[in-house]
């Protein structure tokens, strides 16, 4: 089953389980959505539980908001990740900060999913990758699903979740397909996860990149490496177990990701393993990912994102220590 | 001089035909020709309303003076008075029915407290030991929700609230001691906000059963109304789609009426209204600011002489009211101001913890390490001093 779908066999799992569970965003009802992820869900569900609302991305979040405090449970789709901005206020001045602000007298389950990260050659705004900003508030969780079967639970999940959820789904594989296992519960929405097994290195990141992560590892295998990958899952919080349990056994680590380094997810995690797995480490923990600059023209993108061969220079680089 | 330098031209005047007043500033029933269509709702007060309007009002002048002074003496961070407002508060707030729902901003002291909601929790926003202070959900406390102090943020929470009351069918059946309705509060600054145009935008969208009452109090911290708007504010509203009235905001009769209305007929389904309420804040916007610097002492004095309370006390003279009423009032007013300041050197202070709880509604991994790793710490010096 394709990405998309899988969430989108989600989201029906989810408004079929609870009647409070509704969905609101732009051109969500009729068209299904840009990336088509809600199609077909207003037919099934009605207008009133699919809502297409007016184009105001501030607006969708701030009444999402009242509409949680009225017993409901949003779920709402911001189109693209550079839209998310107008609406950064009421994210994390308002939703982000309710529970703490009423003391815990009440909780503010709402999921923002936010299409994010290149690959697809769009235009200005339509690709970047904002999730610093989300890991950086208190108050929010932050997951970004990477496989179809993912995509199907981790919705689920989110949705379930009592508390603010930015659920980011990478663009790049809205169109991958993969197994779905709709009987058996994929694991915690915060854990992290070994995708493949390895002994020289460990290769850590999110979203779109942990296809690059692998084929990075392949590549590495056909000249004598053996590299294990993570996929975090859970950007906020961070699930290290599976990470220090891999870096005490590989003694290397690379963190790979799309977005900009500084003060990044991959800034934080390589901090924490270095601060708890320093004596197993033979080398420092590298990060490989997109360079500090506004996230480039479409043409530029093939420079600007990590490829596998600049994860393997990285690589390379741990192992030469 | 650039067009915003010409602030002489105030967008709203008590000429504005519009305008709906009933009292006016002598405290004489001289109601204005747009106040005809409200007529009929003032007769169904009674003396006893008219008491309880003006009592509630000089109790908290009273409270809300009190908490200046606290401030003053350094026992609050700040305080953002609601001195000169009262009869737009007092008079929105009665308007209201239990069941309905009420987001203030931060100024909305008389609204808060004639909902039920405690003042020290008022007190204890603004001297720093919450952010929020109250549940709204608490029956106590009226469905009034916390303050908020980011600029017009609220108006979308009430609209997301309002549009539940309408997908739940909680509003429009006819009922009006049944049907549930919103009222969001905010001002003349905040009406600049794009989040305050998102929500009048949704709300007209989705019809949700909701009063944007918005209290023009002429300045925005130091920036008068006219940086704001070059049109009366109210006139905003006709852009949206929604029937949006300007009152005398210091005529608490009017504000009763025109809220009332308004009110049941958006809890009874018929979509959002929008209230402008002129009035003036006689105090600085907070304790932080000085308004010598930006406004005339002739300005304030024009006002003072528009004062809701006064108004409203000779109003009742003339109904007859006696003296010992009066003196029961200030007595009230004088035992709340003292409860508070009481309570206030009461109050005790936060434990370290405090701040890692309720950051989430669920178990938080880091969050919960950082609140060990402080008690470790902290215990660890406790351990050395013994």
């Amino acid at each position: 089953m394709p990405f998309s779908r899988a969430i989108n066999a989600g989201l029906r799992a989810a408004m079929t389980a609870s009647d409070r569970v509704l969905l609101m965003g732009e051109d969500i009802g009729k068209l299904g959505g840009v990336f088509r992820v809600t199609e077909g869900l207003q037919a099934e569900f009605g207008d009133r539980r699919v809502l297409d609302t007016p184009l105001a991305e501030s607006g969708i979040v701030g009444t999402a908001i009242g509409l949680a405090m009225a017993g409901f449970r949003p779920v709402i789709e911001i189109q693209f990740d550079g839209f998310v901005f107008p609406a950064f206020d009421q994210i994390t001045t308002q939703l982000a900060k309710m529970t703490n602000r009423h003391e815990g007298a009440l909780s503010m389950p709402v999921v923002i999913r936010i299409p994010y990260g290149g690959h697809i050659g769009a235009v200005e705004h339509h690709q970047e990758s904002p999730e610093a900003y989300f890991t950086h508030t208190a108050g929010l969780r932050v997951v970004s699903p990477s496989t179809p079967n993912d995509g199907y639970w981790m919705i689920q999940d989110a949705i379930a979740s009592n508390d603010p959820v930015i659920f980011l789904e990478p663009k790049a594989k809205y169109w991958m397909k993969g197994e779905v296992d709709t009987a058996a519960r994929a694991i915690d929405l915060h854990a992290s996860r070994v995708v493949r097994r390895g002994t020289d290195v460990t290769l850590v990141g999110h979203g779109a990149m942990v296809t690059t992560l692998l084929q990075a590892a392949a590549l590495a295998e056909s000249e004598g490496t053996s590299c294990e990958v993570i996929d975090l899952r859970s950007l906020s919080p961070v699930d290290y177990a599976p990470i220090l349990d891999s870096v005490r056994r590989t003694g290397r680590m690379v963190y790979a990701q799309e977005a900009p380094g500084f003060t990044s997810v991959g800034s934080e995690v390589a901090a924490t393993v270095m601060e708890r797995a320093f004596y197993a480490l033979e080398a420092p923990v590298l990060r490989v990912s997109g360079f500090d600059v506004p996230f480039p023209p479409a043409k530029l993108e093939g420079a600007y994102l990590p490829d596998a061969d600049r994860i393997l220079e990285a690589v390379d680089r741990a192992l030469a220590y | 001089m650039t067009p915003l330098e010409d602030t002489a031209s105030t967008p709203v005047t008590a000429a504005d035909p519009a305008l709906v007043r009933v009292l006016d500033a002598d405290g004489a029933f001289a109601p204005t020709p747009a106040a005809e269509p409200y007529l009929d709702l003032v007769a169904s007060l009674s003396d006893a309303d008219f008491e309880i309007f003006y009592r509630d009002m000089a109790v908290i002048r009273a409270f809300d003076q009190q908490a200046t002074n606290l401030q003053r003496q350094g026992q609050l961070a700040l305080w953002p008075p609601s001195y000169g407002q009262e009869a737009a508060q007092v008079g929105s707030v009665h308007a209201a029915r239990t069941q309905d729902h009420l987001f203030p901003s931060y100024r909305e002291h008389v609204v808060t407290r004639v909902r039920g909601v405690d003042p020290i929790d008022i007190i204890r926003l603004m001297r720093g030991l919450t952010h929020g202070g109250w549940n709204p959900f608490d029956p106590k406390n009226g469905n009034t929700h916390i303050y908020t102090l980011v600029l017009g943020a609220q108006t979308l929470h009430g609209t997301g609230f309002g549009m539940g009351l309408v997908f739940d069918g909680r509003c429009g059946t006819g009922d009006p001691e049944r049907d549930e309705a919103v009222i969001v509060y905010y001002g003349d600054g905040a009406s600049s906000q794009g989040d305050v145009h998102e929500a009048m935008v949704f709300a007209n969208s989705y019809q949700t059963p909701e009063v944007f009452f918005l209290q023009n109090n002429q300045w925005a911290i130091s920036v008068p109304v006219a940086t704001q708007s070059r049109s009366p504010l109210h006139r905003r509203g006709a852009g949206y789609g929604m029937p949006s009235i300007p009152i005398d905001g210091n005529d608490v009769i009017a504000s009763w009426a025109v809220t009332r209305r308004a009110l049941d007929e958006a809890r009874a389904g018929h979509g959002p209204r929008a209230i402008e309420a002129l009035t003036y804040r006689l105090g600085a916007h907070t304790t932080s600011d000085d308004p010598t610097k930006y406004r005339t002492g002739d300005e304030e004095e024009s006002w003072r002489r528009r004062d809701p309370i006064a108004r409203m006390k000779t109003f009742l003279l003339g109904r007859g009211a006696s003296e010992a009423f009066f003196a029961d009032v200030e007595a009230e007013a004088a035992a709340v101001a003292d409860d508070v300041r009481t309570r206030t050197n009461a109050l005790g202070g936060l434990e370290r913890g405090d701040m890692f709880a309720h950051v989430y509604s669920e178990p938080h991994p880091l969050v919960d390490e950082q609140r060990r790793w402080l008690d470790d710490y902290e215990a660890s010096f406790e351990g050395g001093a013994s």
